[in-house]
């Protein structure tokens, strides 16, 4: 059997293909901010020593790490309406984006802050800074060294993640390669071409994140 | 008032014990050296000295401020008393020179350029002015531990608390770590330290204090100390040390 | 289509129907162990090419979405005249995902092992495979289980995915009670536990192993 390619349908739609590729790279974005700031509260949370608030941020971390992001999407989207929470498939996406995030975030946070040695600290505060002085000077810029690399991967991992939300009809690029899909028929070459657009788009942004590594972190002279 | 002036002071951790009526003053210009076994709560004193750890009962005077008052500002506390820890604890991320000037900056707002002609001094009188670009991990445990003198010596302080510096160096290093105390105590620098180099605490310590189970055992000049200890714990703490 | 209400029989159903997660977890893991063990050796042995290869296919593998990766095998593998069901196409994704990944956890955890353990070994005359064999791949095994196990997790929740394809595992079997029954937030609240008491117990062990190697490490 020979099967003729027709890689040409593909480009003809290739406008559509950009616009969900970028509403993908926003979506990410957007996710990733939020997300960070859950990821925060999260693990100052589980470093506060108040017992409830550790019990909270260790059972969302574990719900969301234990279940499939399909399920979670679908229960937000199609379940919650049940008790009257009604989203736009977008706003569906960027709740359950946001909450795998902050998840994951939260333990890499947690494990930064506590990275942090106790006698940098307490050099700090013997040098007559202010506890905020401390975090300011002596702890932020390595914790922020030690989580940016998890934290890096976990943006990769949720730009591929997002192609899920196309199973709610949120437009990004998965939906689209879905649609055309359905119009053209050409599925193959549809499919293969957007999954190399994922692949252009980790890509860049892993080396994006590696250079910004280096010139953040990197020492210079 | 003495410099320092400790009195009655009790500390617990949980249920341990780990300062138990505890008195001693410091004048103005002396060195005193603490010796003792582990676990009898020499840094647990130095700390409580510079307010890192709180105490149940007594009171502790540094220049006439009290350190565990209620209202106590431990900020401007802390600029007078100097601490440096076994692990010299130098921050990773900054140069030698920023590791200095940073808390005569934040702290003590001086401009830029007079913290780093502050620098430039203490690191000459630490012998490293050379290495004032370099990074922590660039230099040798003594380096870093002079450097981690410098940068306390940098906000000027009134009294220097040492808490074992040598214990975690190669044998090699430990002379140029001491040098550089020797020479603080010439200056008239106040120190209380904590130490295990007896020879160095006879030379230049006015005072040993003895510590155990968390007590003042015995204390005076070095000679009369080291050579005719009263109590037995002392007479066989030394003999296990030399 | 009728509806109905969703009741006991429905929670049997997805309980069944769970069978096939896990067959598909098992079969991904399978295949997946055994070819990501091939990847992390054409990592490792001193040929270029191979390493190059190898890398590339796990880059790609870790570069694209799960999803596409299945819709890109289940009609590339028709174009090729397989006719193939979404069961074959299922496996044989998952089974590619899953490789990649282990053989990039693998090769971590080979690299681990400490530089004289390599040199003092090559110095007693082992060749490459008898140094891995007897040198190497014993500690690497030890330090590999926990996120081994670890990986299991993101194989499972992975499966959910091959509803997309058609394939009646746990999530579109409640797409399809679901479908009847209309009680989206029953049906998707009760395969969210089901899939949690799968996974947890994994992410606890995986965590609980970890722990013991850094305590017998740091002793
Ligand atoms: N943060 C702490 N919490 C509980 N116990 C402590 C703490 N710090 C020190 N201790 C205990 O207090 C005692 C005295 O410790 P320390 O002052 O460090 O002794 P030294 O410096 O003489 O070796 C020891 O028994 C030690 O275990
Ligand atoms: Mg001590």
């Amino acid at each position: 059997m020979e099967y003729e390619f027709h890689f040409e349908v593909v480009f003809r739609n290739s406008g559509m293909l950009l616009e969900g590729a970028w509403l993908t790279i926003q979506l990410s974005f957007a996710a990733t901010v939020l997300g960070l700031l859950v990821g925060i509260l999260g693990a100052l949370c589980k470093t506060s020593g108040i017992k409830p608030l550790d019990w909270i941020a260790s059972a969302y971390v574990e719900i969301i790490r234990n279940t499939p992001f399909l399920v979670q999407i679908f229960f937000i989207f199609f379940g919650l309406p049940s008790l009257g929470i009604r989203m736009s498939p977008l706003q569906a996406a960027l709740v359950a984006l946001t909450a795998n995030l902050g998840a994951y975030a939260t333990e890499i946070i947690r494990a930064g802050i506590e990275a942090i040695h106790r006698g940098q600290i307490e050099a700090g505060l013997s040098l007559g800074l202010s506890r905020l002085q401390v975090f300011r000077y002596v702890v932020l810029f390595p914790a922020l060294k030690t989580v940016y690399p998890a934290l890096s991967s976990q943006f990769i991992l949720l730009m591929l993640g997002t192609s899920v939300v196309s199973q709610i009809s949120a437009e990004e690029l998965t939906h689209i390669a879905n649609f055309l899909h359905s119009r053209t028929f050409r599925n193959f070459e549809i499919y293969f071409v957007v999954l190399l657009m994922y692949l252009a788009m980790s890509t860049m942004f892993r080396a994006l994140f590696h250079v910004t590594y280096l010139y953040a972190f990197g020492r210079k002279r | 008032m003495s410099l320092v002036q400790i009195e009655k002071v009790y500390k617990k951790f949980g249920d341990l014990q780990v300062l138990e009526d505890i008195s001693l003053n410091v004048e103005e210009g002396q060195q005193i050296a603490i010796i003792g076994r582990s676990g009898s709560g020499k840094s647990t004193l130095l700390r409580c000295i510079n307010g890192l750890e709180p105490i149940n009962q007594g009171n502790i005077h540094v220049d006439g401020d009290l350190v565990n008052g209620q209202k106590t500002n431990l900020k401007l506390l802390r600029q007078k008393v100097g601490i440096v820890f076994q692990s010299y604890n130098l921050f990773p991320h900054l140069t030698v020179e920023r590791n200095i000037t940073l808390a005569p900056t934040v702290v003590k707002k001086f401009a830029l350029a007079d913290a780093r002609a502050l620098a430039h001094e203490v690191l000459r009188q630490v012998g490293l002015e050379d290495k004032i670009d370099s990074y922590p991990d660039q230099l040798s445990g003594g380096q870093q531990q002079r450097v981690a003198i410098a940068r306390s010596l940098a906000m000027q302080p009134k009294v220097m608390l040492f808490d074992e510096i040598t214990s975690a160096l190669d044998p090699e290093l430990i002379g140029e770590v001491l040098k550089v105390l020797e020479y603080l105590a010439q200056q008239g620098m106040t120190m209380i330290l904590v130490t295990h180099e007896m020879g160095f605490a006879q030379r230049v310590a006015d005072r040993v204090v003895f510590m155990h189970e968390g007590r003042i055992w015995e204390s005076g000049p070095p000679e009369q100390l080291f050579a005719s200890p009263e109590t037995p714990e002392l007479d066989s703490f030394i003999r296990a040390i030399l | 289509m009728l509806l109905r209400d969703f009741g006991h029989g429905d929670i049997l159903l997805l309980i069944y129907a769970t069978r096939w997660t896990i067959a598909l977890s098992l079969i991904a893991f399978a295949g997946g162990g055994l070819f990501g063990f091939a990847f992390t050796i054409l990592r490792i042995l001193p040929i270029r090419l191979l390493n190059y290869l190898s890398s590339a296919y796990i880059q790609i593998i870790q570069g694209t979405p799960l999803l596409l990766q299945l819709f890109v095998v289940f009609f590339g593998l028709a174009i090729l005249g397989w006719d193939v069901s979404a069961w074959t196409a299922a496996a044989v994704a998952l089974i590619a995902y899953t490789s990649a990944f282990l053989a990039e956890i693998w090769r971590g955890c080979i690299q681990a092992i400490p530089k004289p353990q390599w040199e003092a070994s090559s110095s007693l005359g082992l060749g490459i495979f008898q140094l891995l064999w007897y040198v190497i791949m014993p500690q690497a095994i030890k330090i590999s289980i926990p996120p081994t196990v670890g990986f299991l997790v993101q194989v499972i929740k992975g499966t959910a995915l091959t509803s997309v394809i058609g394939f009646v595992e746990l999530t579109r079997t409640a797409q399809l009670i679901n479908n009847v029954t209309l009680e989206p937030f029953a049906v998707y609240s009760v395969i969210a536990v089901i899939y949690f008491s799968l996974c947890f117990p994994l992410t606890s062990l995986s965590r609980r192993l970890e722990r013991r190697l850094n305590v017998s490490s740091a002793n």
